[in-house]
């Protein structure tokens, strides 16, 4: 049986620098792969909806006509599933967590007006467009009506 | 006469990890009978089947535990794709036996360290838990999470290992077991580590066997029982033994553990030379519809996967049996005539883990 044989081992530590990092004072890094929060590149977004159904925590939420994408932090459990399902591919996952916060907030993300008016200027010319070809439908059933 | 009392253990005490109750009978110091009640942290996971789809049920599972959650990721996963016959490739079966080995031996030095707190041996706790960062390191590297990992889906895995990455693995195993052998005399042979542990909390293998326990804590009263043999995942390709240990008590499981860890970076090194090169993870289509029931080894012990599906997204049923479950009984033996000194140490070498137990 062996009497005090960690003397060597806590010798040893004595003189070998800390294996800790001194955060905050020394940044903290992380390895390339590393999940900590998702970044949306929100002007990509087309609002379908995806990331929503697939979130399993239910954290996030969008809205296609205000184009604004919605995420509560506090419920991301940083799993990724929605970075896997969005088919634009414009979630990601970055490294480096999140701060602490004193309050359950979620975080809204707004498309810039540019795009918002490129896409409402889009949408109008499609209802337009539509709108033209159902006058159109309706012209070519009347004629047809008057043939007869 | 003797006078008894009922002295009340847990769930807050300072050395359990989690939240177990124990009502312990005693009479001067010695326990006589020892009542456990669990149910402290339930959160409801498995009926979460009922609002969440299967896929999203993986990063539940995997979130039952904080430190064996690969396994349980894994093991639902099997058993899903049991239900839906999916073959899947057999890289990602050699991914998912290196990470199960890693976890297995981030969760065991978790274990020496948590034991060394237990008695009293604060230094040597800290020296487990300094190796054991290193393994948390290479996890981050290659999975992105500490200790939960979310790689596993339906099919496969989610992420490769690079040849770097397998580099950075193996230059970590390297140094772990060097780090290890200078810790395994003080566990296995220093004198006041041996009197906390050499025949404390007995349990016979007719004991053992009676009372259907599992893992490491069967294995330490001669049980020849580990899962991984059934060969799911890489296993059947990998060449290992079954530790066991006969002496049954306290000293024999801290045995059977640290030999374990030696065991699962020998199996890793083989995984890693012998890596097949194909896909990640095969094409799943559909719902799954029947049943399936799967066996694992986990850190702890045998783990149970039971899930029901009926061909919509939302499964029947999905109900997991922890290791920590079948050795409740056990550890109610073993404190049987134990002192109340080592009733923290008892509780501890089953390696509880609650939050599993109680899902
Ligand atoms: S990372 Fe997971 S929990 Fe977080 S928003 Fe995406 S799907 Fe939801
Ligand atoms: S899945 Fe992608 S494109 Fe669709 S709403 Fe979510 S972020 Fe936008």
């Amino acid at each position: 049986m062996a009497i005090m044989n960690f003397v060597p081992t806590a010798l040893k530590n004595l003189f070998l620098k800390p294996v800790t990092t001194s955060y905050p004072l020394e940044p903290a890094e992380y390895p390339e792969r590393s999940r900590g929060h998702i970044r949306i590149s929100i002007d990509d977004c087309i609002g379908c909806g995806m990331c929503t159904r697939a979130c399993p925590s239910g954290a996030l939420s969008v809205n296609k006509n205000a184009g604004t994408w919605e995420i509560n932090r506090f419920d991301c459990v940083v799993c990724g599933y929605c970075v896997e399902k969005c088919p634009k591919k414009c979630l990601f996952m970055e490294k480096g967590y999140r701060t602490p916060d004193t309050q359950k907030a979620t975080e809204t993300f707004t498309k810039s007006p540019e795009v918002l008016a490129a896409e409402e200027a889009k949408r109008k010319e499609a209802a337009e467009k539509a709108a033209a070809a159902k006058a159109a439908m309706a012209a070519k059933k009347a004629a047809e009506e008057t043939k007869k | 006469m003797k006078k008894r009392s009922i002295v009340p253990y847990g769930p807050q005490h300072p050395v359990l990890p989690e939240p177990v109750h124990l009502d312990l009978v005693i009479e001067d110091e010695k326990i006589i009978e020892a009542v456990p009640s669990i149910g402290f942290v339930h959160r409801g996971l498995e009926s979460l089947t009922a609002k969440r789809d299967f896929n999203q049920m993986v990063y539940v599972t995997e979130r039952v535990c904080g430190i064996c959650s690969f396994g349980h990721g894994f093991g639902y996963c099997e058993a899903v794709e049991d239900i839906m016959d999916i073959e899947v490739p057999e890289r990602a079966k050699y991914l998912r036996t290196i990470w199960f080995e890693l976890s297995r031996m981030h969760s065991h030095f978790l274990w020496l360290g948590l034991l060394a707190d237990g008695f009293g041996f604060e230094n040597l706790f800290y020296q487990c838990w300094r190796i054991r960062e290193k393994i948390l390191d290479v996890l981050s590297l290659t999975t992105g999470g500490r200790v939960i990992f979310s790689v596993n889906k339906i099919g496969g895995v989610m992420r490769d290992i690079t040849p770097e990455m397998a580099v950075a693995i193996s230059e970590m195993l390297t140094s772990v077991r060097k780090e290890l052998k200078d810790i395994v005399p003080i566990f296995m042979e220093d004198a006041s580590v041996k009197r906390r542990l050499v025949g404390v909390g007995v349990l016979s293998k007719e004991q053992a066997h009676e009372l259907g326990c599992a893992g490491p804590f069967a294995r330490a009263s001669g049980i020849e029982i580990d899962m991984r043999k059934l060969g799911y995942a890489a296993y059947k390709d990998l060449d290992f033994d079954i530790i066991t240990s006969n002496t049954g008590d306290s000293y024999g499981r801290c045995y059977v553990r640290i030999n374990e860890i030696f065991q699962s970076i020998d199996i890793i090194r083989q995984a890693l030379g012998k890596l097949p090169d194909t896909e990640l993870a095969a094409v799943v289509k559909g719902n799954p519809k029947g049943e399936s029931f799967i066996r694992i080894e986990q850190p702890r012990g045998e783990a149970i996967y039971y899930v029901r599906a009926n061909g919509s997204p939302h499964l029947d049923r999905m109900r997991v049996r922890t290791p920590t479950f079948a050795n409740l009984a056990g550890l109610c033996e073993t404190l049987k005539g134990a002192d109340y000194a080592d009733v923290g140490l008892l509780i501890l070498t089953i390696d509880p883990c609650i939050s599993c137990t109680e899902r």
